[in-house]
């Protein structure tokens, strides 16, 4: 019981951080490609509720930012000015989930703008750019491991049902496929594909080249669950009674592999959000304008955005809850069955 | 056991040699090569191009691609990279062995740091020790390479500790020998640093589960019983006991290890085989990237058979199985 409930609180946690990313539109004060060119690198603002006299304002205010005199990069705050904070305000449109036209957003500021975690080098903002990237990261992760989770299972399946020469042939492509350290193969089936491509079909290229290179592992533990459950004794007495192939897979084996998925797609859905990032760091995966965790940090390959503009770090700390959260997760799902034997062989999350 | 040894030899070599025809039945997807782009210059001819491609056989069929790369992988070649226009080997082995001073330096450390902690932690199960470790190794599993990456180089920018990125300072080769050799332990500081804390808390984790496991046998109350305890209890006989998953695991996370450098030299600017990849990726550099991707599994597989060879040394049932065999 106890262990359910911990599978149960982690997937709150989980959904909670999702939701906020499905619906960056909302969270989000502005749209994630419009541009000020008027303040490109700015710091993060500080939300102040105590000003200059010592007085308390319950509506938390930011100050106005100012060029340091005599440079073009550095800035300073304007105590002079500031500007508190307006919460559901009407701003830029956006469509919340994709689909419902929408104006409303939960905080900004008249008169000015909010940058909470800072502006990149063509002032965009990094908060509004960071949850609408968590959109295209998440996505990918949870669509690759769709991919990887619907392949391994068929082909676990197929190789661990049928036996004989597809076992063989199978199992020995997944060899093949795990002979390549992770980032290698994945670097590898990416070099052969169109390289300069709009975002788009980047996006979809990218989610199929990190859910077709990841199909070994979950086949494996798919083999292994099949091949045990297909000499139970229920499972002989509904072939006896001439059960097809087809229905004795679905309805008495398959199930039985419920528990290794689950447990595999936790521990995969982190792992491709990473690969997506390491793509797009790398400029092999979605290209600007649009957004995405990895895209965001490429700009700290620069030297320069390193030594002088720290907080274009912060969004890599983005995936950091998240992590938590599935590996929480998995660790809960390992505790609940026998899976967790089985895992321990195929050391899930290793490579 | 030279059957055993032989047998594992044999099945490396097969899937090197089966990786390189996966690699050259994906080459087959690609939609252009590196002559494409002289397709757009109005100055070269279609026929230079042609000529080209057919010079360095682009425009044959895949087997005979393949034989002739296989000829020349024979005489020490591995192709021909385009944009260096030089053999693809000796290009490969300079940054190969850059790769490989990161990931065997790292690997080494990264198990004699997490051997010692992950004992400790099971010997202490559940209490102040082991919770600490546990947490501190939750921390780290949260934290993804690229951040942690990112992170330490941010850090190093910031504090001027260390150097942040190449391999060398500039003027390198004026340095005396010690100087050298300082210079470079400097360099690969930042680095290997980042392949460890990575790779660290899942080796920490596996250790202590698996010698937590053990140290509820009966066998190991029979030598408490013997009065053999402490540290001679816990390295000579409940780390033996506990190898076996440890061992298949080294395999794992030479795999994880060889990933993890690959981004990091990236990130680092390490002149290893990531960088060079990369570059042979964005160029479409064919044979580059196959020999790149080759060399990797080469590792990875030399790895694996590392770990076949210590597990036969240290598991008497693998022993007797291949002798009975």
């Amino acid at each position: 019981m106890r262990i359910q409930r911990n599978v149960a609180r982690w997937l709150v946690v989980l959904g909670v951080l999702h939701a906020i990313v499905a619906c960056a539109g909302f969270f989000a004060p502005y749209d994630p490609a419009e541009q000020d060119r008027k303040s490109p690198y700015l710091p993060p603002m500080r939300l102040h509720v105590v000003d200059g006299q010592g007085q308390f304002h319950a509506r938390p205010f930011v100050y106005a930012f100012r060029l340091r005199e005599g440079t073009f990069d550095q800035y300073e705050e304007d105590a002079g000015q500031s500007y508190p904070l307006t919460f559901f305000v009407s701003g830029a449109g956006y469509r919340l989930l994709g689909f419902l036209p929408c104006r409303l957003h939960l905080f900004g500021a008249e008169d000015s703008r909010v940058y909470l975690l800072g502006t990149d080098g063509y002032g965009r903002d990094q908060w509004s750019r960071l949850l609408f990237g968590g959109q295209v990261s998440l996505l990918a992760g949870l669509l690759g491991a769709g991919i990887t989770l619907s392949l391994g299972l068929s082909m676990g399946a197929a190789a661990g049902y049928y036996g004989g020469w597809r076992d063989d042939l199978l199992m020995r492509v997944a060899e093949l496929f795990l002979a390549l350290p992770w980032l290698y193969l994945l670097f590898g089936v990416r070099a052969f594909l169109p390289l300069a491509v709009r975002p788009l079909a980047a996006f979809f290229l990218i989610v199929a080249v990190i859910g077709a290179a990841g199909w070994a592992r979950p086949a494996r533990l798919v083999r292994a669950v099949v091949l045990s459950a297909k000499e139970r004794d229920f499972v002989r007495a509904a072939r006896g009674f001439g059960a097809t192939d087809a229905y004795v897979l679905r309805r008495h084996i398959l199930p039985e592999a419920g528990s290794v998925l689950l447990t595999q797609a936790a521990i995969l859905v982190p792992q491709y959000v990473l690969a997506e990032m390491t793509l797009s760091f790398l400029g092999l995966g979605v290209p600007e304008p649009v957004a995405s965790w990895g895209n965001l940090l490429s700009s700290l390959q620069q030297y320069s955005v390193l030594v002088s503009y720290w907080w274009m770090y912060l969004p890599a700390l983005a995936m950091v809850p998240f992590f938590l959260g599935y590996l929480g997760l998995a660790s809960s799902l390992q505790e609940r069955g026998p899976a967790y034997k089985i895992e321990r062989r195929g050391l899930g999350s290793l490579t | 056991m030279m059957r055993y040894f032989l047998r594992r030899l044999a099945h490396a070599f097969l899937l090197i040699f089966g990786v390189s025809i996966l690699a050259f039945l994906f080459t087959t997807l690609a939609p252009g090569n590196y002559f494409d782009e002289m397709r757009l210059n109005p100055q070269i001819a279609p026929e230079t191009v042609a000529a080209l491609r057919a010079q360095y056989q682009l425009d044959r069929p895949l087997p005979e691609r393949y034989a002739s790369w296989v000829n020349s992988l024979i005489h020490g070649e591995m192709g021909f990279s385009f944009a260096y226009n030089s053999p693809v080997a000796p290009l490969l082995l300079a940054r190969a062995r850059n790769t490989l001073l990161l990931t065997v330096t790292a690997t080494v450390l990264a198990w004699g740091i997490a051997l010692p902690l992950g004992v400790w932690s099971a010997e202490r199960l559940g209490r102040f020790p082991d919770r600490m470790i546990t947490w501190g190794t939750a921390a780290l599993l949260v934290i993804p390479d690229l951040a942690l990456a990112l992170g330490l180089l941010v850090l190093a920018v910031r504090t001027g500790w260390f150097p942040t990125g190449g391999m060398a300072s500039v003027d390198f080769e004026n340095f005396s020998f010690l100087h050298k050799l300082q210079d470079l332990g400097l360099h690969t500081v930042l680095p290997i640093l980042a392949l460890v804390l990575s790779a660290l808390p899942l080796l920490v984790r596996h250790v202590r589960a698996a010698v937590a496991e053990v140290l509820g046998a009966p066998f190991l109350l029979a030598a408490q019983g013997h009065g053999i305890s402490g540290r001679t209890l816990l390295y000579r006989y409940a780390l033996p006991a506990a190898a076996n998953p440890l061992i298949s695991l080294l395999g794992f996370s030479i795999g994880a290890l060889l990933s993890g450098s690959l981004l990091i030299e990236v990130v680092m600017s390490w002149p290893g085989l990531g960088p060079f990849l990369l570059e042979a990726i964005l160029a479409r550099d064919l044979y580059v990237v196959i020999g790149g991707v080759l060399f990797s599994t080469i590792f990875l597989v030399a790895g694996n058979f590392l770990a076949d060879v210590l597990l036969y040394w240290a598991d008497p049932r693998i022993r007797t199985e291949s002798g009975s065999r």
